[in-house]
């Protein structure tokens, strides 16, 4: 499910693109790639795959992230060493692109290497349980101002329904018929989907929660 | 689709209040709150409300005095600096008896601080902020659920009262995201016959003012004013309380704290302690007869806070100093967790017993 050089993670805010772009890198690097995993969330201060800083890099994962990232300094600034995501082509890469379109704006800078180099999946990751991307046209209309934003056009759609740690196998599978229908309406396939591992069925990519709060 | 949803505590907060009537949100973006501004002004111009970004928080809460002149709905949000701007709006419409919404989602501070959660600006939200005698209703949630619930109940509270309600949430409530049962769309708004409609020539003006140069009719309104929160004080006093029957040690804490502090007693019940916890819902009015009562069985209360100890003089006079109060606390954007809680239990217990 992951088959391309640069893995994309893009979506609507809170639609889980860090925990799935963290659970990619650890599944890449279970198959014996050399991986880096960048965190380009310009927009969300709070929650971030920084927050998984030690677990990946003691899996030796290279990590990276704003440079004031959890720093409480509140500054949209990229890292210089995300141009390596684009420049060494030896690794696979996953790149946490930040919410809705005014996220994915800070990506446009390294499209033309992207495209020139044409070895990359860009996902859209849904949430139906989120309250503004509940219906597959809803959906599509973020997927469009992302594409917008970006100048990059998705490849697929990855399913990340779920209510956090209350979801069940049955709140994942009911969506499955809204992904399709968002799958139609973009001409996109639905590459995989996502649940968190306690629940997630053969075939899904099995999510560990990263972060939990009391 | 779903009848659940997943949502963040300050997009929970924007659908509350528009399901509660509310058509009007004035604000200023500001970490760690901003996703409440991007909610409304995505949703409002879908069902005719009004979303306007202010030049400032001043003129924010200033547009919020003058849409609640009318009687309607209408709301500010921010995170504690911004609502250090708006003391002097909130001020007035506590002077004009108006009914408003105001959330806080607290950021460290003081000053520019930082963008991590904190409860420090208990102080400012309960002992007034801006000037004059006046209070607020404060309520403060402890869950992405509550952000919903406790929102709707603070615009049925300013309406009841026609005083200004507050939501005192932080940085970890407003990001948080948890599955939530929004609450149903409901329209029970009661009878305004003060506010600024236009008169259709059929009554006399409705005048909305703060400005009393007359000192006698001032001190009568302040009067008038306390009475009003004097039934608050009575009436809509919400807490909740957790194994404290049996509790030597009470815990007091409230939003992200009281979730940890829950944490806390549990652990220390499995090692034998005898804890529990008060979570004050309402910080104003605050829960003073739980702690009062609590204060005839335990030995002493932690009061567990994100800020340098504010509530712990509320917890002291509730009970009149009957019962030794500590502080367990960190600050900045720190969260305290629930060893550093045990902890604090623990010395007590070995200074008491």
């Amino acid at each position: 499910m992951l088959n391309r050089r640069i893995t994309l993670f893009c979506g609507h805010y809170g639609s889980g693109k860090t925990n799935l772009a963290v659970n990619a890198a650890f599944a890449l690097k279970a198959q014996g790639f050399d991986v880096a995993i960048a965190d380009l969330d310009i927009v969300n201060p709070y929650f971030r795959t920084k927050d998984s800083e030690a677990q990946l890099r003691a899996a030796g994962i290279e990590v990276i992230s704003l440079p004031f990232a959890n720093s409480s300094v509140d500054l949209p600034a990229l890292p210089s060493e995300a141009y390596s995501l684009v420049q060494n082509r030896q690794r696979r890469a996953v790149l946490d692109i930040g919410g809705d379109d005014r996220g994915a704006y800070a990506l446009g800078r390294y499209v033309p290497a992207i495209l020139e180099e044409n070895d990359f999946d860009m996902l859209y990751v849904v949430n139906f349980y989120r309250p503004l991307t509940q219906t597959a046209e809803d959906a599509l209309t973020v997927l469009r101002e992302i594409e917008a934003a970006c100048g990059l056009t998705f490849t697929g759609i990855v399913n990340n329904s779920n209510l956090g740690e209350e979801t069940t196998l049955a709140d994942v599978t009911a969506t499955a018929s809204e992904a399709e229908a968002l799958a139609g309406l973009a001409g996109l396939p639905v590459v995989f989907t996502a649940a968190r591992a306690e629940i997630a069925a053969p075939g899904m990519l099995p999510l560990t929660l990263q972060k939990k709060y009391y | 689709m779903a009848e659940k949803v997943l949502m963040k505590g300050n997009e929970a907060i924007a659908e509350a209040a528009i399901r509660a009537g509310c058509r009007h949100y004035f604000g200023y973006p500001i970490t760690p709150q901003t996703e409440l501004a991007a909610y409304m002004a995505k949703r409002m111009p879908k069902i005719d409300g009004v979303f306007l970004q202010a030049e400032s928080e001043v003129a924010a809460i200033n547009m919020v005095y003058g849409v609640a002149s009318t009687g309607k709905r209408v709301m500010t949000s921010s995170s504690s600096p911004g609502v250090s701007l708006k003391q002097e709006g909130i001020s007035y419409i506590a002077g004009a008896d108006l009914p408003a919404l105001i959330v806080n989602v607290q950021r460290g501070g003081p000053g520019l601080g930082g963008i991590q959660p904190s409860q420090s600006d208990y102080y400012q939200a309960t002992k007034g902020g801006g000037h004059g005698d006046y209070h607020l209703i404060v309520l403060t949630p402890a869950s992405v659920q509550e952000m919903a619930d406790l929102t709707s109940l603070a615009f049925d509270l300013a309406d009841k009262y026609r005083m200004p309600s507050m939501l005192l949430a932080d940085g970890t409530m407003g990001q948080m995201m948890e599955p939530v049962i929004l609450p149903e769309e409901h329209v029970n708004v009661i009878d305004k016959p003060w506010a600024v409609t236009g008169t259709q020539m059929q009554r006399k003006h409705n005048i909305i003012n703060s400005l009393y140069l007359v000192p006698e009719e001032l001190e009568r309104t302040n009067f008038e004013r306390y009475e009003r929160y004097a039934q608050i004080e009575k009436e809509e006093v919400r807490y909740e309380s957790y194994m404290m029957d049996d509790a030597e040690y009470c815990l007091v804490a409230f939003g992200i704290a009281a979730r940890v502090s829950k944490n806390a007693v549990v652990a220390l019940r499995a090692k034998g302690v005898k804890a529990g916890l008060i979570r004050p819902i309402t910080v104003w009015p605050f829960p003073k007869a739980p702690i009062a009562a609590a204060a005839k069985h335990v030995k002493a209360f932690v009061s567990v806070e994100l800020s340098m100890g504010q509530m712990i003089d509320d917890i002291r006079l509730a009970q009149n100093c009957e019962k030794p109060v500590v502080l367990c606390n960190r600050a900045g954007g720190m969260i305290p967790d629930p060893a550093q809680i045990i902890a604090a239990v623990e010395a007590l217990k070995g200074g008491n017993d």
